[in-house]
């Protein structure tokens, strides 16, 4: 790892004022994925302004229509809160199969969709979810949010806040996951929103994305047969040593199946 | 270029100045010379550096000393009594045969008594599911599952 330099803020404020003094400066939230790629020279900034210490950015709040989850909440508080398990299962559950509990005791949510991994779990359920992400500057739709492998909307000095995800009908998340690094090789997220369906798929494509057709074919039937003959085309979507284009896509139509028995069950 | 940190290891207050870049688990191993603390991997995926810092396990080289500040860290060297009796978790790994070269155990049992705090009676399936992320190179997870099984009824009944 290369040398950098170490600032712990004590609010939000006066980590955006640490961002603004340095133009290389990164955020560190729980670090689950920073510090192992600034192990790797993958990431080197100058300087480290780590959010750890900021109370206020730990929370859950379920109101009519809404979970809401503070950007440094970690995966194992929402995995077994009893209030997000209740409002929305598939939420709850999405978080407690990220990485390993060890993993799931220091990530956070802020932390892995800033990070925007194309394998991760959370933008699927931000996705899936339409959920809204709030920042020290604005309002970012899901879908406005996610911009393709490790990009994303946020602004230079902007700091994500909280996570705002809409209660649907009915949810359900099923991922084939890589045995050794628990990342998704393929994850699919539906949610029922009764007069519409949303379909979110992780870690088959360069990003997070959905599936405009099978939306609209659970909208009018929420049924795993709706989805089961809709094909997603194999090119642009990933290749490597675990799985080939072709098989992820083959996998997208299997999981979206098993995502929507699961819903119904 | 270098940072004070201080933290609590053990019940005891320690603090020293590292640099910034120093994680957790070079802070135990090199600057308090605790070497029960393994690394395996360094790539977060093994758990040999399983620890408990407030009271969750967590991977210690996969974050900084830093991120520890002012916290309350617990190692394998903590988890016997003052007198030298083993821990549970410790007795039910000897009583079962779940070490084998012993280089992943103290990263297992940290884990494993994580894992039963959180799940007080776990069944055999959930241990296998919860334990993954701590590997075990000799693949002996068959008596390392047992000694969980064991060491988690020994727990309560010595809470």
């Amino acid at each position: 790892m290369y040398q950098f330099k170490f600032q712990k803020a004590k609010s939000v404020a006066e980590a955006f004022a640490g961002l603004g003094k340095d133009g290389d400066a990164k955020l560190l939230a729980g670090g689950q994925s920073l510090i192992a790629a600034m192990k790797l020279r993958l990431s080197q900034p100058s300087a480290l302004i780590d959010l750890g210490d900021i109370a206020e950015l730990r929370h859950i709040k379920v109101e009519t229509g809404t979970v809401t989850i503070g950007a440094m909440t970690t995966h194992a508080t929402v995995a077994a809160s009893a209030e997000v398990k209740k409002a929305l299962p598939a939420l709850a559950m999405l978080a407690g199969s990220i990485g390993d509990r060890q993993v799931r005791n220091q990530g956070t949510i802020g932390g892995s969709i800033a990070n925007n991994d194309p394998a991760a779990d959370y933008p699927a359920a931000c996705l899936g979810l339409g959920a809204t992400i709030s920042t020290n500057k604005r309002k970012i739709s899901a879908d406005a949010f996610f911009k393709g492998m490790y990009e994303t909307a946020l602004d230079a000095g902007e700091i994500i806040i909280s996570v705002s995800f809409a209660i649907p009908k009915r949810a359900a998340y099923v991922k084939f996951k890589n045995p050794a690094s628990r990342f998704a090789i393929v994850g699919v997220l539906v949610a029922d929103f009764g007069s519409s369906a949303r379909v979110a798929v992780t870690g088959a494509g360069p990003g997070v994305f959905r599936i405009a057709e099978m939306e609209k074919a659970l909208a009018a039937k929420f049924a795993p047969e709706s989805v089961a003959n809709i094909k997603v085309p194999a090119e642009g979507l990933n290749s490597d040593l675990h799985a080939q284009a072709d098989y992820r896509a083959h996998l997208i139509t299997v999981l979206a199946q098993r995502a929507v028995a699961a819903a119904l069950t | 270029m270098s940072v004070k940190v201080s933290m609590n290891v053990n019940g005891k207050a320690v603090s020293a100045e590292v640099p910034e870049r120093t994680l957790l688990v070079s802070f135990l191993r090199e600057t308090l010379n605790m070497t029960g603390t393994h690394v395996g991997c360094d790539t977060a995926q093994c758990g040999a550096c399983t620890i408990h810092l407030n009271g969750r396990a967590i991977k210690s080289c996969n974050i900084l000393a830093m991120q520890a500040e002012g916290g309350n860290v617990t190692t394998i060297e903590g988890l016997a009594n003052a007198d030298g009796t083993l821990h549970p978790m410790q007795e039910a790994f000897r009583q079962n045969h779940g070490l084998q070269c012993g280089f992943c155990t103290p990263g297992m049992v940290m884990s494993a008594v994580d894992l039963v705090k959180n799940t007080p009676k776990p069944t055999e399936e959930q241990i296998r599911e919860l334990m993954d992320g701590n590997i075990c190179r000799c693949t002996g997870y068959h008596n390392i599952v047992k000694a969980i099984a064991a060491g988690a009824t020994s727990m309560a009944a010595n809470p």
